[in-house]
């Protein structure tokens, strides 16, 4: 089956830095081919359905290790997408984004395929220890599924973050990237979380909308990403000294939330 | 070097033997099925593993050295004696190697021994405990076998053991796990998931065990060759067809319509990948693989197409 990738995404794909075999697909079968249909596809949501843009994309470094670490915006995860594309249409050479992805998602068909054909693997620590160890760019989002659950009153809030992030970042050496994600909440206004039927099918729960469907209205996004944060330490520090350091990160990922929406509202 | 080998007469076992005369070892086989074609100069003692026959083998050959690769798959139809093989029969070989003095034993294992689950992470490194026995209760006996073999090296310190997780072989034989499975007119896959599956050349790993023997490995050790690839692209290269079918509706078809039967406990591994990390072997022996995954599929493929 051939799957459709447009021309522009063909000529990022060809200075997209992984080690791909002849046939495109690399030691973790992330598959070539995969990636140029979800990239079409993540293209026509980033650049016309919601229009998204992404700002300070200078702080993701060009190559190497780094973790981009941000906050959950909306019901389902329209924000890890955009924050995807924008890696692979913004940076300059194109970079893949890798999240850290729900257990869950490697339980159902299709979604355990398509997840792991275009790198978006299971949350384990020890992925993310082997991806950073490769000078890959992972991206976290701390708060987990608590994130997503987020009602659309609470979407600029932050949820506990885990800390989980922040000792593995200490213990590669990885610098990490905060960002702020607008425009989720707005896009997917949840007013309440289905958590019975959810785990029905194996998710945590499904997002109710004042329209009933989870289905993402055409709002506008937006993505800041912050000056990198280059961890000190080993990541074998007591549970407090690594908690400061995440509210720190925390506290940078409130000012870009905070930055970046006067300008969202009066756009 | 004299070299007993347990289960010889099986397709790797052969080309064990084979490497090992190459490398200018003398080589002894156990094994219950004979070996027509045997290269002169090698004796195969035709005995079960358990049994005294192989015990004499030991005591009348006195080898310096014994790989013990006499287990039987857990991928295939449920056998009445794998269990007391697998595990009764690596007992009985490491009883035997203490007793008549051997100085260095290798475990031929498997890769499967980390199981396969939606939750387990690429790339095992040795110090993982296995998964997935819960749902895959036929994987016990070689989970057992690989850590009874690994107590060896505490047990008889004196005894150089190595025990290695060998991922699975393909090649001109047609033999070994994944072959079988891939061999009938249609391979079944379950719809949605295409893992990842690891392999490396039969000749490959008789070379790499042969290796582990001249550097006197000692350990446990996943061994692997070239990169995991996903079951489809496996299947599509070896020329094979394959039939896609719903989750629920696969139990009730399997051992029909010539498609292998196979346990219930096997369904996750080909839903979910089990590959692992061999580069601690590389280091410690500086094996290299000779056939990358295309040499490997290529080879196999002209097999199955004669």
């Amino acid at each position: 089956m051939r799957l459709p990738t447009s021309p522009e995404v063909e000529a990022r794909l060809a200075r997209l830095e992984l080690p791909f075999n002849q046939d495109g697909l690399d030691p973790y079968g992330i598959d070539r081919r995969r990636l140029g249909f979800m990239f079409t596809t993540f293209g026509l949501f980033y650049k016309h359905y919601f229009r998204c843009r992404a700002f300070g994309v200078e702080n993701i470094p060009k190559r190497g290790r780094a973790m981009l670490v941000g906050n959950h915006s909306g019901g389902v995860a329209f924000d890890g997408m955009m924050v995807i594309a924008s890696c692979f249409f913004e940076c300059d050479p194109p970079r893949l984004a890798q999240g850290m992805v729900e257990k869950f998602l490697n339980r159902l068909p299709f979604a355990s395929e398509w997840s792991s054909k275009t790198g978006q693997f299971t949350g384990l620590p020890e992925h993310a220890v082997r991806l950073l160890n490769e000078d890959r760019l992972l991206m976290v989002f701390p708060e987990g599924a608590r994130g997503t659950a987020k009602l659309f009153v609470e979407r600029y809030n932050l949820v506990r973050f885990g800390t989980g992030f922040m000792r593995l970042a200490m213990a590669t050496k990885t610098p990490i990237v905060p960002f702020g994600f607008l425009g989720g909440g707005e896009a997917m206004p949840t007013v309440a979380n289905l958590e019975k039927i959810g785990r029905m099918i194996g998710a945590p729960y499904i997002p109710v909308t004042p329209y009933l469907l989870p289905i993402p209205l055409p709002a506008r996004m937006e993505v800041h990403y912050g000056e990198p944060i280059a961890p000190v330490g080993t990541g074998d520090e007591d549970d407090q000294a690594i908690l400061e350091k995440v509210n720190a990160v925390k506290k940078s990922i409130l000012q870009l939330i905070e930055r970046g929406r006067k300008g969202y509202e009066a756009r | 070097m004299k070299v007993l080998v347990t289960g010889i007469s099986g397709k790797v076992g052969q080309l064990v033997c084979h490497a090992l005369l190459a490398g200018g070892h003398r080589v002894v086989g156990v094994d219950r099925r004979p070996w027509r074609g045997c290269p002169e100069g090698v004796v195969v003692h035709e005995s079960d593993i358990r049994k005294r026959g192989a015990e004499d083998a030991f005591r009348l050959e006195r080898p310096d050295a014994v790989i013990h690769m006499a287990t039987v798959t857990h991928l295939t139809a449920q056998s009445e004696d794998r269990y007391r093989i697998n595990l009764g029969g690596t007992k009985a070989v490491f009883d035997a190697c203490q007793r008549y003095g051997v100085k260095q034993a290798i475990f031929v294992g498997r890769h499967t021994y980390y199981g396969a689950a939606a939750d387990s992470p690429l790339y095992h490194t040795e110090d993982e405990p296995p998964l997935g026995l819960e749902t895959f209760p036929e994987l016990a006996d070689l989970v057992a076998a690989d850590l009874y073999a690994g107590t060896a090296l505490w047990r008889f310190p004196e005894i150089d053991t190595a025990v290695l997780r060998v991922v699975y072989t393909l090649g001109p034989s047609r033999s070994g796990t994944l072959s079988s499975f891939l061999r009938g007119p249609r391979v079944p896959v379950i719809l949605g998931y295409d893992p990842l599956f690891q392999f490396m050349h039969e000749g490959d790993l008789a070379r790499a065990i042969v290796l582990a023997l001249d550097t006197r490995l000692r350990g446990v050790f996943n061994v692997s060759g070239p990169q995991p690839l996903p079951l489809s692209v496996i299947i599509a290269q070896s020329g094979q067809e394959p039939l896609l079918v719903p989750e629920p509706l696969f139990r009730s078809l399997l051992g029909r319509f010539g498609l292998p039967r196979l346990p219930r406990g096997a369904l996750n591994h080909i839903k979910y990948a089990v590959v692992i990390d061999g580069s601690s072997f590389r280091e410690k022996t500086g094996f290299s693989h000779q056939y990358d995954e295309h040499a490997t599929l290529e080879a196999f493929r002209r097999a199955l197409a004669v």
